[in-house]
């Protein structure tokens, strides 16, 4: 056995330097608490390095599969014998994949926001914030068992809260961020639920007991019906619920979009590469329940994944601010990871959608970060974050803008860039199994090489503005990690997934079916040619198209009006015919009952408050009143 | 030993002189009728301590003693009380009870 009990150190370093930062940062040393920040990840995203590097080539294999290693536990909690709340780190590859991507996008986004928000009030506090969401994330993928990850699950919403709501004194961030804090804690409710419900029947909260095939939680429980559907479904189906909100899985997804009124940098880590894919992580980690005990509700995760990123390509074609295009395509995406996941099985061949989903989420993590903090770097620029107020870009950001071609490339699929290859996994998956659901992710991947190249055309190319200050490139601590990223697009595609990451740990055996991959590809380019001629130069049709189908065009720009939906039925149904009575009920009937009791003994003191008149003779009288009756009582009454 | 005179009128008078008292502290205002009226009770008492002592152990002298204690303790509860009387009068330049009421509620 290997030595990981230094895997301690990869929760507790962040933790600490939150504590440290968001404590001393703002006195003792606001400027430098970006630098140490940003250290402070490094010696993390080096001890991940030497993890990943010790687990995948090191760690010693049982039958040709990955062991789930416990590198340390303690019992947090003790309820009864059996019923504890551990806090721990499980080592694994889904587990150690996540190590890799979260602490490589979190110290490029460090980095990144060390120049991004230089001289920004508040510098340490945002540092604090990421090291609090870095070590929240990192608590989250390393968690031993359920009821951990929920708890830090709900931190990195915290930590979510409060980076999007940075800048504290617009009200639309505000707006934003209870709004993403609101949705995810109602989704999270299901989460809870679902986790109720499944350590009810199991007995334990234990991801490695959960989670064995063979073992007693997944033969057990699946007996029991309700409206037709075994308990472990229902569970697996609210724990879902907690993904959906989190992964802003339709129908959750309303705070996304919104939750870019973060700085960029924020967006980027949170929004993009890490904290919205937690949903896919969670259904990844309990997939062998999925898989053996609850199909039902593995077909509900693929349909929602499909429908979701169906849904969000449509609206990410019609939008203008570059950042919601992007929050957009990040829900599209992540659909696609969902979808994966659900058509995949456990073992085998049939395991393929779950390696796909996870090297999907990889790839994604790597060319989302890069579309974002380019974008970053073009809102830094132009100091706007709409579309039409750009075009031209392309000689003024020319770094920015290779990098950014080359993130649109990755998402639309062209090789040799690594979205082809994790892309393609995904359709292959779901060929073999679900040939609707194949065809509505072959409309998507279309879409998608569309929006992003309408993006990428508007922006750099497309009409001249005359800009009031020349656009400038970015300082070096913004350009290096776009560099990186850029690098990690090309490169990470070549990772060998099928042998490192399957859902039974096992190697499997896939290669690139030409029959899938060269109509993917050629939808990709069909979408960026069709964008080229409508965008590289200012054009007539894009409006013509959007007047043709007037109605259409209007729904997906107003984003199907599901915010609306939410509003009247929390505004005009739940306020009014739920909260509105409550509210009366306890106003006049609860407070009233109180108020009364108030009332009536500050009226009975009023009245008696004219007997202490502070009159000696009015006392002295009383007393001698009394005294004469007791008098007469006990001498003439008393026999 | 026997003067002629009964023990009850000793009585009636300490009763006429007690509710005397008593009436005058209860319905005067000026403080000093009011010690006055003090005055009054203590004095029926000490007629009522004399007469049963005469009349019921007229060889003890208890109630004689007692009654002097008394005396004694009303001269200087009257030079307490004007004492008290005087820092009245400078504080609200009155000594009405009616307008010494600072300290109601």
């Amino acid at each position: 056995m290997i030595n990981f009990n230094y895997t301690i150190w990869i929760f507790l370093l962040p933790f600490l330097m939150f504590l440290f930062l968001g404590l001393a940062g703002h006195k003792y040393f606001p400027r430098l608490s970006g630098i140490l920040g940003t250290c402070g990840l490094a010696v993390i995203t080096v001890l991940s390095y030497i993890t990943a590097y010790k687990y995948f080539f090191t760690s010693e294999k049982v039958d040709g599969a990955y062991q789930k290693i416990i590198a340390f536990n303690f019992t947090w909690l003790q309820f009864t014998d059996k019923l504890h709340i551990d806090i721990g780190a499980l080592l694994d590859p889904i587990s150690v994949m996540m190590l890799i991507v979260i602490t490589t996008v979190s110290l490029m986004v460090h980095i990144y926001s060390l120049g991004y928000m230089k001289g920004e009030k508040g510098f340490e506090r945002f540092f604090s914030f990421l090291s609090l969401f870095s070590f929240s994330m990192l608590g989250l993928v390393l968690a031993t068992n359920i009821f951990q990850m929920y708890i830090f699950w709900e931190l990195v919403g915290v930590s979510s809260f409060l980076l999007i709501g940075f800048y504290y004194q617009k009200p639309s961030a505000v707006r934003a961020s209870k709004k993403a804090f609101i949705v995810t804690r109602f989704a999270d409710l299901g989460f809870l639920i679902g986790i109720l419900i499944l350590s009810f029947n199991t007995k334990t909260f234990d991801f490695i007991t959960l989670t064995n095939p063979t073992g007693p939680a997944i033969a057990q429980g699946s007996g029991i019906a309700f409206l037709g559907l075994s308990v472990m479904t229902w569970s697996m189906i609210f724990v879902f619920m907690g993904g959906v909100g989190k992964s802003a899985m339709f129908p959750f997804h309303i705070w996304l979009p919104d939750a870019m009124e973060g700085p960029t940098p924020v967006s980027a880590l949170i929004h993009a590469a890490t904290m919205v894919v937690a949903g896919v992580y969670l259904v990844a980690r309990m997939f062998p329940i999925y898989a053996l005990s609850a199909p039902v509700a593995l077909n509900v995760v693929a349909y929602v994944g499909a429908f979701s990123s169906l849904f969000a390509a449509v609206i990410a074609c019609t939008q203008t601010d570059i950042k919601r295009v992007l929050a957009y395509s990040t829900m599209s995406q992540i659909g696609y990871m969902m979808l994966a996941l659900g058509v995949a099985g456990y073992g085998g061949h049939e395991g393929l959608g779950y390696m796909a989903s996870m090297f999907h989420l990889f790839t994604h993590a790597m060319f989302k970060a890069l579309l974002f903090l380019g974008a970053g770097a073009i809102i830094h620029a132009v100091h706007s974050n709409y579309m039409t107020e750009m075009g031209g870009l392309r000689k003024y950001l020319p770094i920015t803008h290779i990098t950014f071609l080359i993130a649109c490339l990755t998402i639309a699929g062209i090789p040799p860039f690594s979205g082809f290859f994790s892309k393609d996994e995904i359709l292959a998956a779901a060929f073999h199994s679900n040939k609707i659901l194949f065809a509505v992710e072959y409309a998507v991947a279309g879409l998608t090489a569309f929006y992003m190249f309408r993006l990428y055309f508007s922006v750099f190319w497309g009409k001249d503005i005359n800009y009031h200050q020349t656009p400038h490139e970015a300082p070096a601590t913004m350009t290096i990690p776009l560099i990186v990223l850029a690098v990690g697009c090309l490169v990470s595609g070549f990772i060998p997934f099928n042998k490192l990451v399957t859902s039974d740990g096992k190697i499997l055996e896939s290669e690139i079916e030409l029959m899938i991959a060269i109509p993917s590809v050629l939808i990709g380019l069909l979408g960026i040619g069709i964008a080229y001629l409508m965008y590289v130069k200012e054009s007539a049709i894009p409006d013509k198209l959007a007047a043709t189908f007037k109605y259409g065009y209007k729904w997906a720009y107003n984003k199907f009006y599901i915010d609306e939906l939410y509003l009247f039925v929390t505004k005009k149904i739940i306020f009014r015919y739920i909260s509105d009575p409550v509210a009366w009920f306890d106003r006049h009937v609860v407070d009233a009952t109180m108020n009364g009791i108030a009332g009536i003994t500050q009226g009975v003191s009023f009245r008696i408050r004219g007997l202490q008149s502070g009159q000696l003779q009015k006392y002295a009288f009383v007393f001698i009143t009394g005294a004469i009756m007791l008098a007469i009582l006990f001498i003439y009454l008393w026999k | 030993m026997n003067s002629g005179i009964p023990l009850q009128y000793f009585l009636i008078l300490a009763t006429i002189m007690f509710f005397a008292g008593v009436y005058g502290f209860l319905t005067r205002r000026n403080l000093i009728t009011i010690l006055m009226s003090v005055e009054l009770i203590l004095n029926s008492v000490n007629i009522n301590f004399l007469a049963f002592n005469r009349y019921l152990y007229p060889h003890k002298l208890e109630g004689m003693f007692f009654s002097l204690f008394v005396i004694a303790v009303a001269a200087s509860e009257a030079a307490v009380a004007i004492a008290i009387i005087i820092n009245i009068y400078r504080r609200f330049t009155t000594i009405n009870v009616e307008d010494v009421n600072e300290m109601k509620f």
